[in-house]
């Protein structure tokens, strides 16, 4: 009996490990592919917020009721109040600063477009 | 089980670096501090994954000092950015 619930909460601990990884590379990608800063700002927290706290999580399952599991979920608390903080800080510096946000630029005529146009002058 | 978690930092690493990429050649200042803020986070979590693969208890006490450190390192740097100071009341100025 024991042991089923040794080899449940090991299944656990390693569901979580997975999405956390999932998210931290989801994060990973928007902060190098997206193409502005706020944009990056969105997706870098978020990702990272959910990616940190999903891995702490699941280790404070692993190590059941103990000392460490309780340093564990402090860690979690403090991850999960103070990284939105953070992005929200660095963001509204940088609004202040005068950094405009990104706007797509109109896309360019089709080809058709262009030859009528060129035909009509 | 002790494999796994070491392959998860594997890859942790392997993120944080990609992200000194965005702090090495970010257009703008904003853009490098989010990037060591989030190469501080991924840390926090590497030294978590450390305590478990070693069974060593007292990296957990480093990990908590460290994520209070970088929030502390970014609010600076933030507040530093807005208004030019920081220490003081920038408020009244």
């Amino acid at each position: 009996m024991i042991e089923i619930i040794e080899i449940i909460t090991r299944i656990i601990a390693m569901i979580f490990a997975v999405i956390g990884i999932f998210f931290f590379i989801v994060g990973t990608v928007g902060i190098l592919r997206l193409p502005d800063f706020y944009c990056r700002t969105h997706a870098a927290t978020k990702c990272d917020t959910l990616g940190a706290c999903s891995i702490l999580l699941g280790l404070a399952i692993y190590e059941k009721f103990s000392f460490d599991a309780l340093k564990i979920l402090v860690l979690f608390a403090l991850v999960l109040i103070t990284s939105p903080t953070m992005g929200h800080a660095i963001a509204r510096a940088a609004f202040r600063r005068g950094l405009r946000p990104w706007r797509k630029v109109a896309p360019p005529p089709l080809i058709e477009e262009t030859e009528k146009e060129a035909k009509a002058e | 089980m002790s494999t796994f978690y070491l392959y998860v930092g594997i890859i942790l690493i392997a993120n944080a670096f990609l992200c000194l990429y965005r702090a090495f050649r970010g257009p703008t200042v904003p853009d490098r501090i989010l990037a060591v803020n989030i190469v501080g986070t991924k840390t926090l979590v590497i030294l978590v994954l450390i305590a478990y693969i070693f069974r060593q208890a007292m990296y957990l006490d480093v990990a908590l000092v460290y994520g209070l450190l970088n929030f502390i390192i970014t609010t600076a740097a933030a507040r530093y950015l807005e208004t030019g100071k920081i220490r003081g009341d920038w408020e009244r100025d």
